[in-house]
């Protein structure tokens, strides 16, 4: 096997390896069961005092999610006036200016949506301060509340029929004291000894070997750039991400940013499993994810390691494949393998430039975020298989002829209605922004906006189709990463894709936990040979079959449109 | 709405100096143990800074061997890649006028000997490496324009192979900066 090829594999296996005891660590944090970190606890208290929070009072769902849609707007009001602000705010070493309305609007939804979409570059269109107190800020508690979310879900199948879910603002401080923060320092350091920069000065001056007077652009950068893949929020902190060499100085950082964001996502698997006592249904759960995610792998790895065939065209030598786009530290393997995670797990961090891989590769990261649960972001990668897995047992219970059930409780429909409904919005959303952005790129070429209609595509034809339609997969997906050649700063992306970011994070998160809190308050019947399992092969294999079925039925004539008709144009 | 509201400020100031404040200070802190003190590790000669170990430079002397094409030519002030897509008809125009460059500049060479990195943009415009091939094969170039017998710069090349890590892990690659900064060494 290739050097390539076995960092791939070692990197998923150390991913595992550290997933599995640290989901069960996430379990006994959200259970109050003694952990190592115990030490905490005062700065907890101190949170819980200062904020007038009781940490032990229940709330039942429709008091978690007001809780969790209140602080969320106080942090969407914080972010926005910051980025309105912050050319006149301290740490600005650099001088950069203040953000227009239209791209602060997009991009403090963007972060606390945990999508980080990014219609600026860092270098010049942040500052330090804004960097800290927005980007990170948001990067840690928006993770934090997609974990809050999910425990809350875990707690209605805990207890076999209860109104009472926990606390929201304990899982939101616990997340980050507990989880989000430790592991944090813990990748930082890492990221700062292998020459991620982590001062405060600003843009360095050299005169350059050959005589050339260069700035370098550098800052507190690596704090922030852990936070984004544990958090699996994916914002980078210069314009082109994980691919600059101070953010990711090598294959040791490259390494640790992939398992940073794939991390969680698979910790919060096993955490269900042991949560709700049921680790055979977590490990079912966790077989679909990983084969779901082996059918993207693979011939994303097949395309990039075979290649670019225009280039094979021009008789030039491509030993380890695809270049264009990616970095000579990474290959094309590793890069195959980011672009797959990246964009299953809606981190959207990028290593290499998407909107220069092959089609087939672009395919499969649209994919990728139609399907957006194969272990999906943190904590909403569950919610959104929730969703998937509600449609499966209601469909398996009507084709073997038996009453719903799932963990004890009937599915009916009411919760069938919210499944579907949230189901279907993803496509919604995807579908008719993209055709809205058809029309106006083909209606009014010559709209007077920063970057005009006619000007968006970086690339002609079917690419340019997929540019567009990955934009808002991507905002849809709240996964972040893009086709970056689009030209998307100016007032019609910033516009709509904020709306889109809105409801594709929090209509997901309502739709679940509202669908789990119904079911905890319904009377647990208990399991008996008429059951149908959810924890066997068999219903595992349903329930793919219904997640490929969903995304196939609504997204393959994009894709036909788009990757699809680019292959076929130069294989 | 009203008690949580109140709360959700109070918990977003106190969060904020934690997540923004104490946080990043911490690692700042951790970065000044590090060999570049948080600053990001520099590359000096005689004293003086000549760049960042980790950032590519431009190099347009025959004298000096060349990293990969940039989107943004090495400023790093900003970064970038060329977000071109394979089947853009004018970037493959100007990956051919690449090739011809660098055939022009490199006699006896032939296009099936180039490795595509050395005519394709990196991802970041700043990307530091080459593989072991794209810098062996402007070996003779750089040897004719310092008068220096291939043999020597080819050791030289040969002496910042990097390994993979561990020895296992990734491609081999070559620091540019490094070795042209050696190449100047040489006597």
């Amino acid at each position: 096997m290739s050097t390539e090829l076995l960092g791939v594999l070692v990197t998923y296996l150390l991913t595992l390896a550290l997933a599995i005891p640290l989901g069960k660590y996430i379990a006994r944090v959200y259970q109050g069961q003694k952990t190592l970190l115990d030490f905490m606890v005062p700065l907890e208290r101190l949170l819980y005092r200062v904020s007038g929070i009781d940490p032990n009072r229940e709330m039942n769902w429709k008091q978690h999610l007001l809780a969790l849609l209140t602080i969320n707007l106080v942090w969407f009001v914080l972010a926005f006036v910051i980025l309105l602000t912050q050319g006149s705010l301290p740490l600005n070493p650099d001088g950069n200016p203040s953000m227009p309305p239209d791209l602060a609007f997009n991009t403090a939804i963007s972060f606390l949506v945990n999508c980080n979409l990014q219609h600026y570059s860092g270098e010049t269109g942040l500052t330090y301060f804004s960097q800290l107190t927005v980007i990170t800020f948001l990067q840690f508690v928006s993770a934090a509340t997609g974990m809050a979310a999910v425990v809350v879900v875990f707690n209605a199948f805990k207890e076999k029929s209860s109104e009472k879910l926990g606390n929201f603002f304990r899982y939101l401080v616990l997340s980050c004291t507990r989880i989000l923060l430790p592991i944090c320092l813990v990748i930082a350091a890492i990221l700062a000894f292998n020459g991620t920069p982590t001062s405060f000065d600003g843009k360095a001056e050299i005169v350059t070997l050959q005589g050339d007077s260069v700035q370098v652009s550098r800052g507190p950068a690596a704090g922030m750039i852990a936070i984004k893949h544990l958090g699996t929020n994916g914002g980078g902190w210069f314009g082109v991400n994980s691919a600059h060499p101070l953010e990711n100085p090598n294959y040791l950082t490259n390494m640790t940013e992939l398992v940073a964001q794939v991390l969680i996502p698979i910790a919060m698997v096993i955490t269900f499993g042991v949560y709700i006592r049921r680790k055979k249904l977590a490990w079912t759960i966790f077989g679909v994810m990983t084969v779901g995610m082996l059918l993207l792998l693979v011939p994303m790895l097949l395309s990039e390691t075979g290649g670019s065939p225009t280039l094979a065209q021009l008789h030039l030598l491509q030993p380890t494949g695809a270049m264009e786009g990616k970095e000579v530290r990474f290959g094309p393997a590793i890069s195959a393998y980011w672009s797959t995670v990246t964009t299953i797990i809606s981190t959207g961090s990028v290593n290499s430039m998407h909107d220069s891989t092959m089609p087939l590769s672009g395919a499969m990261q649209l994919l990728g975020m139609f399907i957006n649960c194969f272990y999906g972001g943190c904590g909403v990668g569950i919610l959104n298989y929730f969703i998937f897995l509600i449609i499966a047992v209601f469909i398996s219970g009507l084709m073997v002829g038996r009453t719903p059930e799932f963990l004890g409780k009937k599915v009916e429909a009411r919760e069938m209605k919210i499944a579907t409904i949230i189901a279907l919005l993803h496509p919604l959303l995807i579908l008719a922004g993209t055709a809205l952005a058809c029309f106006t790129h083909t209606t009014y070429p010559n709209a007077d906006w920063a970057v005009k209609p006619s000007a968006w595509l970086n690339n002609p034809g079917f690419h340019g189709f997929s540019e567009m339609l990955y934009e808002f997969t991507s905002s849809a997906a709240n996964n972040g990463s893009g086709f970056e050649g689009l030209g998307d700063n100016n007032v019609f992306w910033n516009v709509s894709t904020g709306f889109v970011l809105l409801l594709g994070r929090f209509l997901p998160i309502i739709g679940p936990v509202a669908i789990a809190g119904l079911l905890a308050r319904k009377r647990y019947v208990p399991e008996s040979a008429g059951t149908l399992r959810t924890d066997t092969a068999t219903f595992g294999f349903m329930t793919l079959a219904v997640i490929l079925i969903i995304a196939a039925l609504a997204f393959f004539p994009a894709l036909v449109l788009g990757p699809l008709a680019e292959y076929f144009t130069i294989y | 709405m009203k008690t949580y509201l109140i709360a959700s400020i109070k918990l977003t100031l106190v969060l904020l100096v934690l997540l923004a404040g104490v946080y990043p200070v911490l690692v700042a802190g951790i970065g000044k143990l590090s060999s570049g003190g948080g600053g990001g590790e520099t590359v000096s000669r005689n004293g003086q800074v000549i760049g960042f170990a980790n950032v590519g430079q431009v190099f347009t002397q025959d004298g000096y061997f060349q990293g990969r094409p940039s989107a943004v030519d090495y400023n790093a002030a900003g970064s970038g890649g060329s977000n071109k897509g394979p089947s853009n008809p004018d970037y493959l125009t100007t990956v051919q006028a690449r090739i011809d460059t660098f055939l022009a500049h490199n006699p006896g060479v032939t296009r099936a000997q180039i490795p595509a990195e050395l005519v394709t943009a990196s991802g970041s415009g700043l990307d530091p490496h080459l593989s072991p091939e794209a810098a062996y094969l402007q070996v003779a170039r750089v040897a004719q324009a310092r008068n220096l017998p291939e043999q020597k710069v080819r050791a030289l090349v040969q002496q910042h192979v990097e390994a993979p890590l561990l020895g296992i892990l990734g491609p081999e690659k070559v620091n540019v900066l490094q070795l042209n900064l050696a190449l100047d060494a040489l006597k």
